[in-house]
């Protein structure tokens, strides 16, 4: 006869396939670190305090949150490190500290905890924290540095360690960043400089090659839907594209729309959240098209340079509504089902 | 006529976990001792149970009838050894339920030889006599689902069969038995298929097999050659291809109707080793006393592909084969579907294909922290049946059993566990489902 044995139990599938939501969250942050090294190395000490605390703030953001509202903490999940890199990246290299702790804590707080954590928010966090920032700060979150200064690797620009509360004056280095010189001024930057990251811009916008090899290794590992870059760049392509040949002297040319500012990186990684996006293949297609058409529609009509938080958070908050409407017909069944 | 399309076909979504058939694939099927004690269950099929016909005390020899079939949807049960009914009562079962069962002690030292009863030859026999001789010999879906076979195959007036499809796809993992029933039992397919065809009236058979089986591919191919009904079709090695509903789509591109059965789209399927045995068992009249049982996984000592005779207690395979030390689940069938093992005292039924057992090293990785939905879209990516699993996962947990059936169509699913598979945020989806199908229908008896 058999000795005495436990035996568990379970309910079938006994198998799984070890994917899963941390390591999910833990490649997203390697697929990230490229941009965040070569935005380190275009703009130095700065930038890279400047990554550190806005991660560092939105894991004790929500570690803190999480214990005042007596749950367990979910630092756990890597979502909080995704978040504030993501959120760092789109900050300009040169804003004061203070400034990101802010935004870092109103990502966390105001674009997570508060919809219930991880899984159930309906916009970016990374995007709800600049968004605020940027109406708080609204000169700070628009002037730029010039990439590349001499001294980065060795002195702190001034302004980073700006005492909080008070804002800096603006730095004489400052320049348009090349969305902004063509919106106000008419000055076109070519695709090429744009696409290596050799201009001025916010601290991840930089590099289109860093930004596309980092989103196909996680398309590679099934943990992003390359349905969603690739149908947000086609679509601005297309849509400025036609604007373009209609006239070129006042519309700008379709390559220098898909490299300049945020396109990449937003279209790459922000649009990207599993969280924030359609479940269904369909739908995000659907999604793809209205980020692309709002961020020319903003670009060329809009009252601002860029476009591509706006287009985003917008998008996000249609999500549900494109949840709704996309349908997927069920096996042998005519009718078709919601997916939401 | 038969080629072998050298195009695997497959549908769409389904997943693909390691087929871990390695261990048990070339091992030839080998005899199984017999229990001390064998308890035949008289409800190991879907439908009636089936009624005693010998008392307690009384002899019986290897191969005789002991049960009738206890109505249409029932069928006759065998002595799978000579010896003396012991007792007629109670026996755990794999459901966890108490069932009427025939409990046989072997005579030690009985030759063993097995009783005949009247031969059911192809080429004489009616169909509806060929239907009888299969409910006779005691056959039910060898595949899992134990439903009778002669019901299946008993078309009403209004149904008409264009296909017959005998579905060696197997692709559970872990398992192996008919892999080895298309290896070595390669005559008894052929014949089974062509009683299977004159009940029906289908014009032709297509056997399917996963590309994972190139050796079983080989062997019914040439052996079909010469077969103008039947055709070996390969299929792309993908879960869950071998259910059936799943198959149909595959090979044939057809959907059976939600709530509807294969006939509606004029299609039978049947297991290949249920049309094995239909084979092995009719020209000499008798009746299933063993079948084919893949006992493997990582927490079984001697794996392997074994004969074993029907009414064989869990514990005595488990005893015979040995156990792991750290061995912590036990499950009938495959690791995907296989429901795990409630109780060793449970015997081995005719839907019993697997008995796989997994020591503590699988279920850590099954034991990960739950988190909560990120709504990446994997589930319904792996849905063979384009459900949307995330949804109904959420309504699950808020109880809305209601809008699951109604708006996303729960009775749908078969829980082949895909979306469990998949899930990053390690949520029970399927058994959320399971639970939430017996929730709705206890409501409903209500």
């Amino acid at each position: 006869m058999s000795e005495a044995r436990t035996l568990e139990i379970r309910t079938s599938p006994h198998i799984h396939s070890g994917d899963s939501t941390d390591a999910i969250m833990r490649n997203v942050a390697l697929a990230v670190l490229p941009v965040a090294l070569f935005s380190v190395f275009a703009y130095g000490l700065s930038a890279l305090l400047l990554l550190g605390m806005a991660v560092a703030t939105c894991v004790l953001s929500e570690h803190w949150l999480c214990r005042r509202g007596r749950r367990e903490s979910s630092v756990g999940d890597w979502s909080a490190v995704v978040t504030g890199l993501l959120f760092g990246l789109t900050l300009p290299p040169w804003l004061p500290l203070w400034m990101a702790i802010v935004g870092g804590f109103f990502a966390i707080a105001l674009g997570k905890l508060l919809f219930g954590g991880l899984g159930y928010n309906v916009f970016n966090p990374a995007l709800v924290g600049r968004v605020v920032l940027q109406g708080a700060f609204p000169v700070a979150m628009t002037s730029w540095n010039a990439p590349f200064m001499a001294e980065r690797f060795f002195a702190l620009l001034p302004s980073t360690l700006t005492f909080p509360f008070t804002v800096p004056a603006i730095d004489a280095t400052s320049g348009a960043t090349p969305l902004a010189a063509m919106k106000f001024a008419g000055e076109a930057t070519a695709a090429k400089d744009l696409a290596l990251g050799l201009v001025g811009g916010s601290t991840g916008e930089a590099s289109a090659v860093l930004i596309v090899l980092g989103g196909a290794y996680l398309a590679y590992r099934n943990m992003l839907n390359w349905r969603i870059p690739a149908t947000i760049l086609l679509t601005v392509f297309l849509f400025s594209g036609l604007f373009y040949l209609l006239d070129p002297e006042v519309y700008p040319a379709p390559t220098f729309m898909l490299f300049a500012g945020g396109l990449f990186f937003g279209a790459v990684f922000m649009a990207t959240d599993m969280v924030t996006a359609p479940l269904a293949s369909l739908g995000v297609v659907l999604y793809g098209v209205l980020i692309g058409t709002m961020v020319v529609v903003i670009r060329l009509w809009g009252g601002l340079p860029e476009g591509v938080q706006y287009s985003i958070l917008f998008a996000n908050g249609c999500v549900p509504l494109i949840d709704r409407v996309v349908r997927q017909r069920v096996y042998g069944t005519g009718k078709r089902r919601q997916t939401a | 006529m038969t080629t072998v399309a050298i195009d695997t076909k497959t549908f769409a979504h389904g997943v693909h976990p390691p087929d871990s058939k390695e261990d048990t694939r070339d091992l030839a099927v080998r005899q199984f001792p017999f229990a001390p004690v064998m308890v035949i269950s008289l409800s190991q099929h879907l439908g009636a149970p089936a009624k005693a016909i010998v008392r307690e005390g009384q002899e019986v020899a290897r191969g005789q009838k002991i049960a009738e079939p206890g109505g249409f949807m029932s069928v006759a049960m065998h002595s799978p050894a000579s010896g003396v009914v012991e007792r007629i009562g109670l026996a755990p079962s794999s459901m966890g339920k108490m069932v009427e069962a025939i409990f046989i002690r072997p005579f030690p030292s009985s030759t063993q030889e097995i009783a005949e009863g009247v031969p059911c030859l192809l080429d004489r026999a009616t169909p509806q006599e060929i239907a009888t001789a299969i409910q006779q010999a005691g056959v039910v879906g060898l595949g899992g689902a134990a439903f009778p076979t002669h019901v299946k195959l008993s078309l009403k007036e209004d149904q008409h069969a264009d296909t017959l499809l005998i579905n060696g796809v197997e692709c559970e993992p872990y398992l192996t038995t008919d892999h080895r029933v298309m290896l070595e039992q390669v005559d008894d397919i052929v014949l089974g298929v062509h009683y299977t065809l004159k009940v029906t009236g289908a014009e032709k058979a297509i056997i399917a097999i996963e590309a994972n089986k190139p050796d079983a591919i080989a062997a019914l191919s040439a052996a079909c050659a010469n077969e103008a009904a039947i055709d070996v079709q390969a299929l792309e090695v993908k879960y869950p291809q071998g259910a059936e509903k799943i198959l149909i789509k595959a090979l044939l591109g057809r959907e059976v109707p939600s709530g509807g059965l294969p006939i509606d789209v004029h299609v039978v399927s049947q297991n290949v080793a249920t049309t094995a045995e239909i084979g092995r068992l009719l020209p000499h009249g008798r009746g299933i006393l063993e079948r084919v049982v893949t006992v493997g996984g990582p927490g079984v000592k001697r794996k392997g592909n074994y004969l074993i005779s029907i009414g064989t207690p869990l514990r005595f395979i488990l005893d015979h084969v040995g156990m792991a030390e750290n061995a912590s689940r036990v499950f009938l069938g495959g690791p995907m579907m296989g429901p795990a093992a409630s109780n060793l005292d449970i015997p081995l039924t005719k839907g019993t294909s697997g008995v796989v057992v997994f020591t503590e090293n699988e279920h850590a990785s099954a034991e990960q922290k739950v988190y909560p939905c990120i709504r990446c879209g994997h589930c319904l990516d792996a849905c063979p049946l384009f459900l949307n699993p995330s949804r109904l996962g959420s309504l699950a947990r808020n109880r809305e059993y209601d809008r699951m059936v109604e708006e996303q169509n729960l009775f749908d699913c078969f829980e082949c566990g895909c979306c469990t598979y998949v899930c990053p945020s390690h949520i029970p989806l399927a058994q959320y489902f399971r639970l939430a199908k017996g929730i709705v229908r206890e409501q409903a008896a209500k």
